[in-house]
């Protein structure tokens, strides 16, 4: 398959697929929550205009249903839930400190060929216009991991964490255009209930070890203060 | 059949002039750019002409115990820089010179005139020349990959390392939106960025000992060689501004040799050049100098970009 023999919006499909994988090493360099998040909610946005397109080119008037919720959830509601938290908890001027930035980044183009390799097999049985894409969007829940294991701020795992979604919903939605819409409805709020209960879930831990810092609560709180 | 290959050599050494000759203006242009989004009037977009007059009446003054080496690299820098002028395809593709050859001559080009340009600075012995030598090479060994990733991008697409075929077969495709064109993009300006000395990595308008990089290697150069140099550098930047315009946007370029598509051709590069001088322009006004340190942070995302794009070719347009 060439790309030159398809139509522009199959072609613009290829060109959104990549943006996404782009804001995902974008998200790996970042080292400020804010932007952090904004990138996210640009991940959000993205995926809602590929998942329009594509049901714009393979007819499938459900996956504009979800790519309706995409762009609202994900790239409006969750983003501004996750900034307000940011405020409330007073971090965002935090700067978070990145150990080996360059590193990280050629880690993740290594997880890209690696998940090009794993979806060669699963390419070729599919027929699929957009086919082509299944190995980005295991990258990206694959590039999403890396985020959370590379930081220790526990706003930024959580972002990782909605990042994997986007890639699972990305892989549903290029390799069998969509999941049945009950399902998709159900991930949904889902993720939305996540993002919640995130959110208090940082409070507890502000208020239990002082810190958003992951690392911390490997030490046992009742030992340290003897 | 003579006559018409006599006549394509001419053109292709009209090209070459026309890009050498043209280069100063361009500079100019990028300086009033900067001026007017600064808010001061500018200077005549003649300016650098003037400046290079005004090296070319000087009187050149050479350090003492300066070597050949010295008085040979501005000769050496402005004749590589004149070849990968030659190289490039500025208004028609379908010139014998182009044949000659291709992408990875050109890197090797730039390459030769920073090897010398490096061993001149060092020739003389002063701290500054070492200093400016030694941050040029770092830049460049961390810019060069960027850039052969880049090219390579492309030419993975068209099948040929080849710049006048890799225009050619772009043009037959029409407008394709290719992901890998535009990370390649990205990252082939990051790098141009780079290495002709602009801001965030070098500040072209000052003597800041430490921040300098290409200004610190030709302190010592003056008159003469001081012009040829800084015209050798104005040339680079217009060959990287060419390479940039009609790789990515071939459209207008003159396939055919007669006069109008040749007219076409001249107006389409002049006005490529044009946007992208406002383009770097907004570019510098907008970014601060970065940290040398930080250099190879930003050249680092270069390389990344250049690879999403080999990656994106890879992985989405083919198989």
């Amino acid at each position: 398959m060439n790309i030159a023999n398809l139509s522009h919006y199959e072609q613009a499909i290829f060109v959104l697929s990549a943006l996404v994988l782009y804001t995902s090493f974008s998200m790996l360099a970042q080292s400020r929550l804010f932007n952090l998040i904004n990138i996210f909610a640009w991940q959000g946005t993205l995926l809602g205009i590929t998942a329009a397109l594509v049901a714009f080119i393979s007819n499938q008037p459900h996956l504009y249903i979800s790519a309706l919720l995409t762009l609202v959830l994900k790239a409006w509601l969750i983003p501004w839930m996750l900034r307000k938290q940011v405020m409330r908890l007073k971090l965002q001027r935090e700067i978070e400190t990145l150990a080996t930035p360059t590193l990280t980044s050629l880690a993740g183009v290594g997880l890209v060929i690696f998940s090009y390799y794993i979806a060669l097999p699963i390419k070729s049985l599919s027929n699929s216009i957009t086919r082509n894409t299944i190995s980005e969007s295991l990258a990206i829940v694959l590039l999403a991991m890396l985020l959370i294991i590379t930081r220790r701020q526990a706003v930024s795992q959580v972002v990782g964490f909605m990042a994997i979604e986007n890639g699972l919903f990305f892989a549903a939605l290029v390799s069998t255009y969509g999941m049945p819409m009950i399902v998709e409805l159900g991930i949904a709020f889902d993720v939305l209930v996540a993002a919640v209960l995130f959110g208090v879930f940082f409070f507890e831990m502000r208020s239990s070890i002082d810190s958003l810092d992951v690392d911390q609560m490997n030490r046992l709180h009742e030992v340290d203060k003897r | 059949m003579e006559l018409s290959l006599f006549a394509n050599w001419f053109l292709a050494g009209l090209q070459t002039l026309l890009l050498i000759a043209l280069a100063p203006l361009l500079l100019g242009w990028i300086r009033a750019c900067k001026a007017m989004l600064h808010n001061h009037s500018p200077a005549s977009l003649w300016q650098p002409y003037r400046d290079l007059r005004k090296f070319f009446r000087k009187e050149v003054v050479v350090a003492d115990g300066a070597s050949w080496l010295f008085r040979a690299t501005p000769y050496i820098v402005l004749g590589t820089m004149i070849l990968s002028a030659g190289v490039v395809p500025l208004v028609a593709t379908d010139l014998p010179t182009a044949a000659i050859a291709d992408v990875i001559v050109l890197t090797s080009f730039f390459a030769l005139a920073r090897f010398f340009s490096a061993l001149a600075a060092m020739d003389t012995g002063t701290a500054f020349g070492g200093m400016g030598a030694s941050r040029e090479m770092m830049l460049s060994a961390l810019a060069e990959p960027a850039m052969l990733m880049a090219v390579f991008t492309l030419s993975m697409t068209a099948n040929t390392t080849n710049l006048s075929s890799t225009i050619e077969y772009l043009l037959q495709h029409g407008l394709v939106l290719r992901p890998s064109f535009i990370f390649a993009a990205l990252g082939l300006m990051m790098v141009a960025i780079a290495e002709t000395g602009r801001i965030p990595i070098d500040n072209p308008s000052t003597h800041l000992e430490l921040t300098m990089v290409h200004e610190a290697m030709i302190l010592e150069y003056s008159g003469r060689h001081l012009g040829l140099i800084e015209w050798a550098h104005q040339i680079k930047l217009m060959v990287y501004g060419v390479l940039i315009a009609n790789l990515f946007i071939p459209w207008g370029i003159a396939t055919t040799l007669t006069p109008e598509a040749l007219g076409i051709g001249v107006l389409a590069i002049i006005g490529k050049l044009m946007i992208l001088g406002v383009v770097l322009a907004i570019y510098e006004t907008t970014l601060a100098k970065l940290r040398l340190f930080r250099a190879p942070d930003y050249l680092s995302f270069a390389f990344l970009l250049s690879l999403l794009g080999m990656l994106s070719h890879v992985i989405l347009e083919v198989g």
